[in-house]
């Protein structure tokens, strides 16, 4: 039984000049997002430049790492040798409205064939791999309590 | 006199290679180009060696001026790629040549495209490797990295914003396997498909069941384009270019999927611009091939041409409806990506010329208008439409 949702030997992320901020963040159980400078307008996936204004004043801002979802899919077909034996499992596509409606890749916790709901609240829960060469972490989401 | 290509360009010849299981061709990749192109340029009744340009699409490996090279071809004055959005790119790739035609770069433009896997590894499936970085970092290491996974999310979000059923996929599929039971050419010719095996197929990442996918296969396509004037002293009926477009919406190239109009086949400001060129509408289409890499694309796709509203999805995909001849909206009426062959969307381009030209395997009777879509769901799209000498 591991502590992972999909089972090891998928390509880890590797972190590259435009989004150390995001990579290193995640492994301080932090979610940093990319907002500009000079206008305050949000990005995802990072860019070099604002798409709003065209300002090279592109930081990273941490966030809370909740979210609804904007969408979702229940993968069947094993898309790499490591899943031979996964099984289902959900990939899901989360909207976070306090950052200006950017999106995140995800999976969601739980069982691989429950029903999913389009706009229901998730939270993140933060996948550390220390055994990793170099450590990562990945953003996973899970239904959010309620409250 | 306008500036608009409409009817300046039409296609003369056809020509395809066999068509194989991926892997499996028994020719080298540019072997199976030069087949193809001769072909067509054959069918058109055009010596080979008078082409002057060549137009591709999806980082096609077959070089022009090698191609130029093998035919012995006089002299060389096109040659284009259509970039970026991989088989989204076909009819971009005629509109392409077309305009280098219209606009005097070239006579004689052959467009191509050519597959052979074997050779090269499996298209659409990155190299295996431990670390990723860049766009492939935010989805490989959950889980999201084939073609089909890709588009899975916006069709889930496009049946959900507007409450589309599974029949409605369904019916694509029946529709493209009952046509290809007619082409012998169909790599699924024999071997129909019912709604129980469609129902019954596994899911390969939902709502895609096995039959809402492309199949992949090795060969290669061509066609010849020349002026509408050449076109007339050639063999076949011509089949005039009315229109041709590529491209997508704003910021349809954000990564990790944040396109901010998410839930669509990326035709929404093609399809004005598509209609507009060709003086035609919706409703004076005759017969559609609408590029399938997955059923849900093609669903998208017709409704962001304007065939349907997309809240009236589940009442107009019917199989019935899609059937030629007879049907209201023919579709696919040589069995498409899913059961012809996919050759990444060419053979429906050329699919729609032989409507034109009368020689489909399921006719449309009077067919003059013929329209393509390609892509769909990446970026750029494209989509085309061909008529008869009566639609000048």
């Amino acid at each position: 039984m591991s502590d992972f949702y999909l089972q090891p030997g998928l390509a880890q992320p590797a972190p590259s000049e435009l989004d150390l901020p995001y990579w290193n963040g995640l492994q301080e159980n932090v979610l940093n997002v990319q907002r500009c400078g000079t206008c305050q307008g949000w990005q995802w996936g990072p860019e070099w430049i604002c798409h709003h204004c065209l300002s090279t004043d592109v930081g990273f801002e941490p966030v809370s790492a909740t979210g609804v979802i904007y969408s979702y899919e229940r993968v069947w077909h094993p898309v790499h040798p490591a899943l031979t034996e996964q099984g289902p499992y959900l990939v899901v596509l989360v909207e976070l409205p306090h950052a200006g409606d950017i999106r995140m890749i995800g999976n969601l916790l739980g069982d691989a064939q429950q029903q999913v709901t389009i706009g229901a609240a998730v939270e993140g829960v933060f996948e550390h791999h220390l055994e990793a060469q170099p450590t990562y972490t990945l953003l996973h989401w899970r239904i959010a309590e309620q409250a | 006199m306008t500036a608009t290509m409409r009817g300046r360009v039409a296609v003369a010849g056809v020509g395809e290679t066999a068509y194989y299981k991926r892997g499996q061709a028994p020719d080298a990749e540019f072997k199976l180009a030069l087949e193809a192109i001769v072909r067509a340029c054959q069918d058109a009744g055009i010596d080979p060696k008078t082409v002057d340009g060549f137009a591709s699409y999806s980082n096609d490996r077959s070089d022009p001026s090698r191609l130029a090279a093998a035919l012995g071809c006089h002299e060389l004055r096109f040659a284009n790629m259509q970039w970026g959005g991989g088989g989204g790119g076909g009819s971009g790739a005629i509109a392409n040549a077309a305009a280098a035609i219209h606009a005097g770069l070239a006579d004689t433009v052959v467009v191509f495209r050519a597959l052979a896997q074997g050779q090269f590894g499996r298209f659409g499936q990155g190299p295996r490797r431990n670390a990723i970085s860049g766009d492939g970092a935010y989805s490989v290491p959950y889980g999201l990295m084939s073609p089909a996974q890709m588009f899975a999310m916006k069709v889930v979000r496009f049946m959900h914003e507007h409450g589309v059923e599974q029949s409605a996929l369904r019916a694509i599929s029946l529709a493209c396997y009952e046509h290809a039971q007619h082409n012998p050419r169909a790599v699924m010719h024999g071997r129909p498909l019912t709604e129980e095996a469609y129902d019954a197929s596994r899911w390969i990442v939902e709502p895609f069941h096995l039959y809402d996918c492309c199949m992949e296969n090795d060969g290669a396509a061509a066609m010849v384009l020349v002026s509408a004037e050449r076109a007339r002293d050639l063999a076949h009926k011509p089949c005039y270019v009315l229109g041709a477009v590529a491209g997508s919406h704003y910021r349809a190239g954000a990564s990790v999927h944040n396109t901010p109009d998410y839930a669509t086949s990326t035709f929404k400001t093609l399809a004005p611009r598509l209609y507009a060129m060709a003086g035609v509408g919706p409703g004076d289409v005759d017969v559609l091939q609408s590029y399938e890499n997955f059923t849900g694309g093609v669903l998208m796709s017709i409704v962001e041409h304007g065939f349907c509203e997309p809240e009236a999805c589940n009442e107009f995909f019917v199989k019935e409806r899609f059937i030629a001849p007879g049907g209201d909206l023919p579709l696919n009426t040589s069995g498409g990506n899913l059961a012809e062959c996919y050759m990444h969307g060419l053979g429906l381009n050329i699919e729609a010329v032989r409507q034109i030209r009368g020689a489909s395997t399921r006719q449309v009777s009077d067919a003059e208008v013929s329209m393509v879509i390609s892509g769909p769901m990446v970026t750029p799209v494209s989509s085309c439409i061909f008529g008869s000498e009566a639609t000048l």
